[in-house]
């Protein structure tokens, strides 16, 4: 067994520890275990020059970000905390989980991204927040922001498994499929709700506890 | 057919555009590295399957030596709060409606365009549909809120300006992902992995699967990394070969543990570093932090269903 091709996960850990460039300790990390795997220098560059051309999906989201733009321009921001400001008994508690329910519900309809951090989070979830919880000062507003952010997080990733054609199940099934075992993706969905139900109680309560405490 | 090589083409113009007036951003000492920055991205968004493989490689070492070398500027955007504030009161609740044009296209899109797999590459609908969203929103907005078309994109690269180098991390560590994954680590993990588990304990076996795809999924950023590593490791020869669990749960609640991992690390950028940049927050950790304590009992509870409906 060679542990050298360890050394990757090394990088990635020292380079977070020492604070370092997090590019260039991903960079790093690829080098090191590439080299360690018996690659040469330049077919690892290669390979992970292959990598990053295979995997723009992942950066075209920022197209979104001139119509994210513009709306903030037109105030935007400033309309969601009026919103919520104008609205009796929007309470921070009840903006953070209505938002967890409809983005848990909406990904386990395999609608993913349809919400989002450029898309909802920084237009609308995150004003909306702040405008319900008031903060005194910056800190506390960081707070609030960072709770709305994980929010939606926790959302899609409890309830994006229940939809049988998403990515992970999809993964699943190939991956049990190589190793002779058929399942059908909604045996494998089925098994993603109790834990949906467990991550919307747990984050729920944190969400009630941080609302009561900014009251 | 509509697919990627269009979603590709759209965003590289739109990162071209942030990076012309980004040069011309004189608010910003760093504009011309800036310019640099966008327009290599531009580049592989636009003529990437010709760069070739090595080229492509140059060209991230390119971005990342940027990146480490003094990095980024910031250009200082318009202050306008007050000019803000004024037009939030002229547009009123119709600023939410332009908002909603983005996810119920997309939302549109994904249901719809399934049926049309002529029109739209059935593997890239929802990313279609996404910049479908982001092309009408846009197009209306401008008529709406009778704005010049350069207006967007000025706002949009002082968006981009706030999250900086960090735009790319999430990519990048896909990309880690598929090198590791050549070089066999995943096998050496598991290999180690197994190892650990004290021979004839159940239990034994279910903890070191669930916190093991926690674990891995933090060092990976991303559970789908770990999943094959852990599966092969200790769910199929272990939870399901020799005691007999049921797959289905050994699988799905297996991935779920690895999701409980995302939670609480940096590496997982897009869904954590991103964010803090995005919303100005002043610790890059802070969505972290916040998740840690949601995080760990739903980890627990994971474990626990693992061994309790696995072995029914």
């Amino acid at each position: 067994m060679n542990l050298l091709v360890l050394s990757g996960l090394v990088v990635m850990i020292a380079g977070f520890v020492l604070r370092l460039n997090p590019l260039l300790v991903v960079l790093c990390a690829a080098l090191a275990t590439g080299l360690a795997g018996g690659l040469d220098l330049l077919a690892v560059i290669a390979a992970f020059g292959k990598a990053f051309n295979d995997s723009r999906y992942v950066s075209a989201v920022w197209l979104v970000l001139p119509v994210i733009g513009l709306l903030e321009r037109h105030g935007l921001q400033e309309r969601a905390r009026l919103l919520v400001e104008g609205m009796t008994g929007a309470t921070l508690t009840r903006l953070l989980t209505g938002y967890l329910l409809l983005r848990q519900t909406t990904a386990a309809l395999g609608l993913t991204s349809v919400a989002g951090h450029p898309q909802t989070v920084r237009p609308l979830l995150a004003p909306m927040a702040l405008a319900a919880a008031q903060p005194k000062d910056e800190a506390e507003a960081d707070r609030v922001k960072a709770m709305a952010a994980a929010t939606d997080n926790v959302g899609l990733f409890f309830g994006e498994d229940i939809f049988i054609a998403i990515g992970s199940i999809l993964l699943m099934k190939g991956f049990l499929e190589q190793q002779g075992i058929m399942l059908s993706p909604f045996d494998l969905s089925v098994w993603a709700i109790p834990t949906a139900l467990a991550a919307f109680a747990i984050h729920g309560l944190r969400i009630w506890r941080f609302g009561r405490a900014r009251r | 057919m509509i697919g990627l090589v269009q979603v590709y083409l759209l965003a590289g113009l739109v990162f071209a555009a942030f990076a012309l007036l980004s040069a011309r951003d004189a608010s910003n000492p760093k504009r011309w590295v800036n310019a640099v920055f966008w327009a290599l991205l531009a580049l592989s968004m636009l003529t990437g399957d010709r760069l070739g493989d090595l080229g492509n490689g140059l060209l991230v070492i390119a971005l990342v030596g940027i990146a480490a070398l003094g990095g980024l500027g910031r250009g200082a955007g318009p202050d306008e709060a007050k000019a803000r504030q004024e037009r939030a009161m002229r547009h009123g609740n119709r600023l939410f409606l332009l908002a909603l044009i983005i996810p119920l296209t997309a939302l549109a899109g994904t249901l719809l365009f399934k049926s049309v797999p002529w029109l739209v590459d059935p593997k890239q609908v929802t990313l279609v549909s996404l910049a479908l969203g982001a092309v009408l929103a846009l197009g209306i907005g401008l008529v709406v809120l009778r704005e010049r078309p350069v207006a967007p994109l000025q706002e949009g690269r002082r968006l981009m300006d706030a999250v900086g180098w960090a735009a790319i991390l999430p990519q990048m560590l896909a990309s880690l992902g598929a090198v590791f994954a050549l070089a066999g680590l995943g096998k050496v993990v598991g290999g180690l992995m197994s190892q650990v588990i004290p021979d004839g304990s159940r239990l034994g076996a279910v903890v070191a699967y669930g916190l093991g795809m926690a674990l891995f999924t933090m060092a990976m950023g991303n559970a789908f990394a770990a999943f094959p590593v852990m599966a092969a490791a200790i769910g199929v020869p272990i939870l399901i070969g020799q005691y007999h669990g049921d797959p289905a749960v050994v699988a799905a609640v297996g991935m779920l543990a690895g999701f409980c991992g995302t939670l609480m690390t940096p590496m997982a950028a897009n869904f954590n570093i991103v964010p803090a940049a995005l919303l100005d927050l002043k610790d890059r950790n802070a969505v972290v932090k916040m998740q840690i304590p949601t995080a760990l009992p739903l980890l627990l509870f994971n474990i626990g269903l693992l061994y309790w409906a696995a072995f029914r």
